[in-house]
């Protein structure tokens, strides 16, 4: 039911008025043509009424906080409760964005530090906070890419070389920002084609844009030479961060040759998902790209033997590609990935890809033995692996959405399905290093009994969920029929 | 080991299970010479050390009376709105990818989606975006896509929209050869008047873009401008500030047919200042327009058995599918925060939210009187205005807010910043939480600094 269907004209929760509330002529300065006609449709609820519609809304929710969640490539590691709480302390909620520097320094120490702490555990020369998610992340990286051959009068680099399987925003991106993309294919065991690439490179290449772990979960062996390949056709590399995670304390990017990457801090760094954002994407530039980043940045100077802190804009940063959101970014997410990263401090920050990686290869291995198959045998899992559910759906007509489903009905979010496109009926899983053995085995016992019973009975499977709270829904009912809205006149 | 619950023995069995002596040997595919060293950070620090940490470093910037606002407004939120939001199902869960498994969530999208098209009077709505600024440059890109009459890649941007929104949105669409064009103010009212736009009539431009209020606090002539604007071909992309909308009239009835695009910064709908995010940017448009929209949209279903259900529609635009042919690269939208504007929308409704913004009208009134009781000081523009007010002072604005500071005021924005020609000019604004005597203080402290 939704909220508009529980409204009574009239009624209000009053607790929330405003205090000053004096004449009702107090508009009467606006001129009249500029004022509303009509109260909009909104609903008419009391506070009790708002808390227990919401409240129940949630609990239709899977979430980390109530189940496991290993969808891959997305990293839903437990989310620290005291991150949230100090992001929501007083003081931190109530400063203006653009409040002055000297009512700032607790704030602005935060962002220094982490962006410090960014910096040394991605092996990166500078980093930028302001990014909002990781989407824009990759257009900020692209874009200083792009300022770096401008600068240079470089002006025939056309094109950004991406692997078939990267994730839809690296071709989105390079498309905004003005460049054409060329696919480069994988081969089959989940490593970029090297005799492709090397044709592909020429005097257009502007970038490489790629993930290492590669969304096929191994590790891309031939990581060098596809750096010198790109260096040296006078291309830039770019580290989608996605998989950070999965090497997080073991490799740094900028010790892989990477020039620019992006992290998304919602996942490596433990920030809430949020039911889609927000996230927060800061970017990490090697020597080449410090003069382009995005402002603002935190600096910190000595003064009178103090530390002060300041914002660097485009008079510290002159060839910067300027500012991507109004103010910083999503200030408060960075705060609890702050906090996170003190938490975890030196030692456990390498914790986080050993810890990762052995819960991934552990459930790969149970999985392979329980009979499923995987889309990259002899491999090591990286923090996440691909199982193809081909067979199951050529042999039992049940295929990887119709497993996805049933897995709901045993209290397990379904992994990642049909990604990356290239492996046919994939499951790409992803469990975390915040989760422990007896979860991941509870998770494989599932699977072994979904396939158990899509041998009895594949109707039954391909029939689900069953308990949640609402069955397959009409996608198509969805396209064809938009309803993106309440209106009062459904009602009637 | 913080969050990582891996005992001993664990460890040696799941080892034993893959077949490996260690963890180490579980990298054994990544060339040696580039395993990473030990980190130059600090060692890691107990919730306890931490709390206080943050704690201290929250408390140096607070105690502060806040009068700035330009984009982002300090509003009372309702204690329950952060209360529900932060339930972990809520809090933890991702995008709504499986459906039967996010009814809350997509429930939720389709709720705010509803109450930003009722708010604007528009159609349509999408799930939210990054911000306002960001938000600007995604209304932009999508009327060159949907502007069909019109092959320009410029549209006309005035000078009385926030700066900071100008300069996000040119750093986001200049890379594909789309150019914003200044349009001028009127000084006397800090408006944008036909006179300002006589000079582009005949132009091919894709849109105009009218903020409502603007970024002065003044309230444009929202009517002429929208009608002027399709008169010429162009689209009309309105830039709003939600509460405002309980008040004055919504993009979609402006002028003979409404704005084609609505968007604007979600935050003064119970998203706390904190620094300038995460925020959450709406837009909304007309249904005929709905398939260039960028961004996540919700739409409301039947399950196979009929029930009511909500699930994500429209795909076929976004990047997961389309890749290089997507209308925009968003992957996410801002859903915690467009949760926390869905609840305190319900919570206020639109009485509510009316007596907000009157309230925020009437101290922004008061406050003007107050301040221009002062020797020097006067408003800067003559027009009504909504919440925000800029004056003209009779010495430098930036040694004035540097004083107020030091009185724990924070008086406003220096606007020769942004403007040069607006030397010696503040824009302040007074919400609905200052009382009467936090506007008396704010005028006696301005006093006593212009007295000195």
């Amino acid at each position: 039911m939704l909220i508009y269907e529980k409204s009574q004209a009239g009624r209000r929760s009053i607790s929330q008025a405003p205090i000053t509330s004096t004449t009702n002529t107090k508009v009467s300065d606006i001129p009249e043509g500029l004022l509303r006609k009509k109260k909009a449709a909104l609903a008419e609820v009391s506070e009790m009424q708002v808390v227990r519609h919401y409240t129940n809304l949630s609990r239709r929710n899977f979430s980390i906080d109530t189940q496991f969640y290993p969808l891959g490539s997305c990293t839903m590691k437990y989310n620290p409760r005291g991150a949230h709480k100090s992001a929501m302390l007083p003081g931190f909620l109530g400063r203006h964005p653009l409040a002055p520097e000297s009512q700032s320094q607790g704030f602005l120490a935060c962002m220094y530090d982490l962006q410090e702490i960014l910096k040394e555990v991605t092996g990166m020369k500078g980093v930028s906070l302001t990014p909002m998610a990781g989407a824009q992340g990759e257009f900020a990286g692209v874009a200083m890419i792009r300022a770096y051959h401008d600068a240079r009068e470089d002006f025939e680099r056309t094109e950004i070389l991406i692997p078939s399987a990267a994730h839809g925003t690296n071709p989105a991106t390079a498309v905004m920002c003005g460049y054409k993309v060329r696919e480069i294919p994988v081969d089959k065991n989940g490593d970029v084609d090297l005799a492709a690439l090397k044709e592909a490179v020429g005097p257009e290449t502007a970038g490489l844009m790629m993930t290492n772990p590669s969304t096929c979960g191994v590790f891309e062996r031939s990581i060098k030479e596809i750096a010198s390949t790109v260096h040296e056709a006078g291309g830039l590399l770019y580290y989608d961060g996605a998989n950070l995670n999965a090497i997080l304390g073991k490799v740094c990017p900028g010790d892989m040759g990477f020039d620019v990457m992006h992290m998304n801090l919602h996942k490596t760094f433990a920030t809430p998902h949020g039911g889609g954002g927000p996230g927060a994407g800061p970017v990490g530039v090697g020597e080449r790209l410090l003069p382009y980043m995005p402002t603002p940045i935190v600096g910190k100077e000595s003064v009178d033997g103090k530390d002060v802190y300041r914002w660097l804009d485009e008079k510290d940063i002159p060839q910067t590609i300027g500012r991507l959101s109004t103010y910083m970014g999503n200030a408060g997410v960075l705060l609890r990935a702050y906090y996170y990263a003190r938490l975890l401090g030196r030692e456990g920050m390498h914790r986080v890809a050993e810890y990762s990686t052995l819960n991934a290869n552990y459930m790969m291995k149970r999985c392979e033995n329980a009979g499923f198959e995987l889309a990259y045998p002899g491999r090591r899992a990286t923090h996440e692996f691909i199982i193809t559910l081909s067979s199951q759906a050529k042999n039992l007509g049940v295929n990887a959405m119709d497993f996805a489903k049933r897995l709901l009905d045993y209290g397990y979010h379904a992994p990642t399905t049909y990604f990356p496109l290239l492996v046919p009926e994939c499951w790409l899983i992803e469990p975390t290093e915040t989760e422990s053995p007896d979860e991941l085995d509870g998770f494989v016992e599932a699977m072994i009994q979904i396939q158990k019973e899509s041998e009895e009975n594949a109707e039954m499977v391909k029939g689900a969920p069953y308990n949640q709270t609402v069955r397959r829904l009409d996608d198509v009912k969805a396209a064809r029929e938009l309803d993106l809205k309440w209106s009062p006149a459904q009602e009637s | 080991m913080p969050y990582i619950p891996h005992t001993d023995e664990d460890v040696k069995a799941m080892l034993d299970t893959i077949g490996v002596n260690s963890i180490d040997d579980l990298f054994d595919e990544i060339p040696k010479d580039i395993l990473a060293k030990n980190f130059d950070i600090p060692e890691g620090i107990s919730e306890m050390e931490m709390m206080r940490l943050m704690s201290e470093r929250a408390a140096a910037d607070s105690n502060v009376s806040c009068f700035i606002g330009a984009g982002a407004y300090e509003h009372h939120i309702p204690a329950a709105v952060w209360d529900v939001v932060s339930r972990g199902e809520f809090l933890t869960a991702y995008t709504p990818y499986q459906a039967e498994a996010s009814q809350g969530t997509l429930q939720v999208i389709y709720e705010y989606q509803t109450n930003m098209a009722n708010l604007t009077a528009m159609d349509v709505s999408n799930a939210s975006l990054y911000d306002g600024g960001s938000g600007m440059a995604e209304a932009a890109l999508m009327a060159i896509r949907a502007n069909k009459k019109s092959k320009s890649r410029k549209v006309l941007v005035p000078r009385t929209i926030s700066p900071l929104y100008r300069d996000t949105a040119h750093n986001i669409v200049t890379n594909q050869n789309i150019e914003l064009v200044d349009v001028n103010f009127d000084s006397e009212g800090g408006n944008t008047t036909l006179e300002n736009l006589k000079q582009y009539e005949g132009e091919d431009f894709a849109a105009l873009i009218i903020a409502q209020p603007n970024f002065f606090g003044v309230l444009e002539d929202v009517n002429e401008l929208t009608d002027w604007a399709h008169a010429n071909g162009m689209l009309v992309i309105a830039v709003v500030n939600p509460i405002s909308l309980a008040l004055l009239t919504p993009p979609g009835e402006w002028g003979e047919s409404g704005a084609d695009i609505a968007i604007g910064e979600g935050q003064p709908l119970g998203v706390p200042l904190s620094s300038g995010g995460p925020y959450f940017g709406f837009i909304c448009c007309k249904q005929k327009i709905v398939r260039q929209m960028p961004g996540r949209i919700i739409g409301r279903t039947v399950d196979m058995e009929g029930k009511e259900g909500f699930t994500l529609t429209l795909q076929a635009r976004e990047q997961h599918i389309r890749r290089s042919k997507a209308t925009s690269n968003i992957c996410t939208n801002q859903g915690l925060v467009m949760t926390a504007s869905t609840i305190y929308v319900a919570l206020l409704g639109a009485d509510g939210l009316s007596l907000v913004a009157e309230a925020c009208h009437e101290n922004t009134n008061q406050l003007s009187v107050l301040l221009t009781s002062l020797e020097g000081v006067e408003t800067a523009f003559n027009r009504p205005v909504f919440h925000e007010q800029v004056l003209r002072l009779p010495v430098s604005s930036e040694s004035v807010l540097e004083k107020l500071a030091e009185a724990r005021i924070q008086g406003g924005i220096d606007l020769s910043t942004y403007y040069p020609e607006l030397e010696n000019c503040v824009l302040f604004c007074a919400t609905e939480t200052k009382t009467n005597d936090d506007l008396v203080a704010y005028q006696q402290a301005l006093a006593s600094v212009l007295a000195s």
